[in-house]
């Protein structure tokens, strides 16, 4: 039994049918709420409930405030090596795209380190494209020995692993994981994911249970927004997160929300998904699990992130770099994706205690 | 006459015990202890970062409160334990409040393995205050391992619901001889006042007052609310009648 089972259940339901069918009194009803199933999930997903946004806002924001407070968790991501053997057809990493590639030496490591400390974060999200011969468990946890020296919380976002292998790296320190899925759609998955391991849907899609089964404290999922069409892999990614959390309540489980955004590879999508779209899904998913996580990426601007403060988000990253070594030099361009929201950290963190919140930099101590 | 909670050996003016997280700046800290008059806060050993340049909640608690570093974040005994050392290492004093957590869908506590962890910090000489769901036999185990007090939720962490464990709660204060300190749920002035009626030692919270549009007249509100409960409850509460006394009785015929 995995994630997947639950899935095939809701897989060939016909959405479009429930969507036709959700009435204003429905989606009032559903706000109302004190518990949701995914049924009403899926009814707050609908075009209809698009007419009571501002009502789900309002909610969203009071079950914020209520479980995390007025503050947000800022993060940074450091990437360590884009050496990867995929080929996605979104993805700047993709095998087939042309430029210098890159792995930080331990010396780059902590220089790196260094200047993200000094920033004052406390939380680092560490990166690598798929390639484990190269940057696989024992580079990455080489790195972990010394980015504990400067972090309080290491968090990984790699390829998908064996369940001994995510029980290693937390042994090195490591304390939480993300894996997006990309999307939830296999046949769109098939047709993006041209080449690599990264092919295997079912795989990735029970990685992060994996994680959950080697006892990781934090378990972060979601879809690349804009792939599929967004409210069909805005369920999934709740569903997901909910199944997660019901079948391993000691999991701190969050979404991310990441729109696509231009790389080297630039993928035409066909699926544009618009601020209004995101803000409906960020606070349908609050009314339906009040606990969970929500990281915010610099993929957003810094006008929509401002205002997205009030409406679910719990962790923000700042002073983001998505080269490998962008920390120590700024001149790398070969990232992952472009930045949107270019506020280093001291000017994120003004930006939050304006706008009434606090900026918390550490919220785990590794012990 | 004088009233004071005694815990660990510290006599206490207030019942309320107010919390540190939630707030849209630590800075408000102050003037909250200020105007609830509370003299213990409790504060995430894990949101500590006791090397920030840039300062910390502690920074901003004002000397000569006690200070109750909790384990929030352990999800096992264990866990539990090595946070405890680690504050009082840190120079957090020896006051521990143990919340072990494996739920985080409703953040409801680990009875048994709370019992575990407050056994052996309690063994090295902490003052241990264990958070725990009201039940009694959880807290009886808590009386026999060397708990100072017991913390029973009235509702879920955060959930602002009030007392919804009221008959349970009842049950612990009956028959437990150790401080019993509503911890959770309370969301608003009245349910405290209503915990300290019933007989509570004192209350706990954090996010009714973190959450409120303004933190700092809220704090005072519950402090008055707490102090208020504490003198209804020592001033013995009058009778509550289920039927109201009738100018013609129904048994008025009865002369002898």
């Amino acid at each position: 039994m995995s994630f997947y089972d639950e899935f095939l259940q809701y897989s060939d339901a016909d959405m479009e049918a429930v969507f036709q069918h959700t009435t204003s009194a429905d989606i009032e009803r559903i706000i109302g709420k004190d518990r949701l199933t995914p049924k009403d999930f899926l009814a707050l997903l609908s075009p209809k409930a698009e007419e009571h946004l501002e009502w789900m806002a309002q909610k969203a924001n009071e079950l914020t405030v209520q479980n995390f407070g007025r503050v947000i968790l800022l993060y940074t991501p450091m990437y360590l090596s884009d050496y990867c053997t995929n080929k996605c057809t979104y993805c700047g990493f993709n095998v087939t795209n042309t430029f210098t590639r890159k792995q930080l030496t331990m010396e780059e490591v902590e220089k790196e380190a260094q200047t993200v400390a000094a920033s004052g974060i406390q939380h680092i999200l560490i990166l690598t494209g798929e390639a484990p011969a190269i940057a696989g468990v024992p580079y990455m946890k080489e790195c972990v020995g010394i980015l504990k020296r400067y972090f309080s919380s290491i968090a990984i976002e790699v390829y998908a692993m064996e369940e001994e292998e995510y029980a290693e790296l937390m042994e090195a320190g490591v304390e939480s994981m993300t894996m997006y899925q990309e999307t939830y759609n296999p046949l769109l998955y098939d047709r993006l994911h041209l080449k690599g391991p990264k092919k295997d849907y079912r795989y990735r899609l029970d990685a992060p249970e994996r994680a959950c089964r080697a006892g990781m404290r934090g378990v972060n999922i979601g879809a690349l927004l804009g792939l599929d069409d967004w409210r069909r892999d805005g369920f999934f990614t709740g569903l997901h997160a909910n199944y997660l959390q019901n079948k391993y309540p000691g999991v701190e489980v969050s979404i991310s929300l990441p729109r696509i955004r231009p790389t080297m590879g630039n993928c035409e999508t066909g699926n544009s998904v618009n601020d209004k779209s995101i803000v409906q899904f960020m606070t349908a998913f609050r009314l339906f699990m009040p606990r969970a996580g929500m990281p915010l990426s610099t993929r957003e601007n810094a006008e929509f992130r401002n205002h997205a403060i009030k409406l679910g988000i719990t962790k923000m990253s700042a002073g983001v770099q998505t080269a490998v070594g962008g920390h120590i030099d700024s001149q790398e361009n070969s990232g992952q994706f472009a930045v949107s929201d270019t506020r280093n950290v001291k000017e994120m963190s003004d930006a939050i205690l304006q706008l009434g919140y606090q900026p918390v930099f550490k919220d785990w101590q590794a012990i | 006459m004088m009233d004071q909670l005694v815990i660990g050996g510290r006599s206490l003016q207030s019942r309320l015990f107010i919390g540190t997280g939630k707030y849209s700046a630590d800075a408000l800290i102050p003037e909250v202890v200020k105007k609830s008059g509370s003299e213990v806060i409790t504060v995430a050993l894990r949101r500590i970062d006791f090397n920030s340049p840039m300062g910390n909640v502690m920074d901003h608690i004002p000397s000569g409160m006690q200070l109750l570093p909790n384990t929030s974040g352990a999800r096992n005994a264990q866990e539990a334990i090595r946070i405890a050392r680690l504050a009082k290492a840190a120079g957090c004093g020896n006051w521990i409040k143990i919340e072990v957590i494996s739920d985080n869908k409703y953040l409801l506590p680990d009875g048994y393995e709370t019992i575990k962890a407050t056994e052996v910090l309690a063994g090295e000489g902490f003052v241990v205050l264990p958070y725990i769901s009201p039940d009694l036999m959880v807290a009886k185990h808590l009386v026999e391992v060397g708990a100072a007090a017991v913390m029973p939720l009235g509702a879920p962490i955060g959930s602002n619901r009030g007392l919804k464990t009221k008959e349970l709660l009842r049950i612990l204060i009956e028959e437990i001889a150790l401080p019993v300190i509503v911890d959770a749920g309370i969301g608003k002035p009245s349910d405290a006042c209503e915990a300290m009626e019933m007989g509570a030692a004192a209350c706990l919270l954090n996010t009714a007052i973190a959450s409120a549009n303004q933190p700092e007249l809220m704090a005072e509100a519950f402090g008055m609310a707490v102090a208020a409960g504490r003198k209804a409850y020592l001033a013995g509460l009058g009778r509550s009648e289920k039927y109201a006394s009738s100018s013609s009785p129904l048994t008025g015929f009865l002369h002898n």
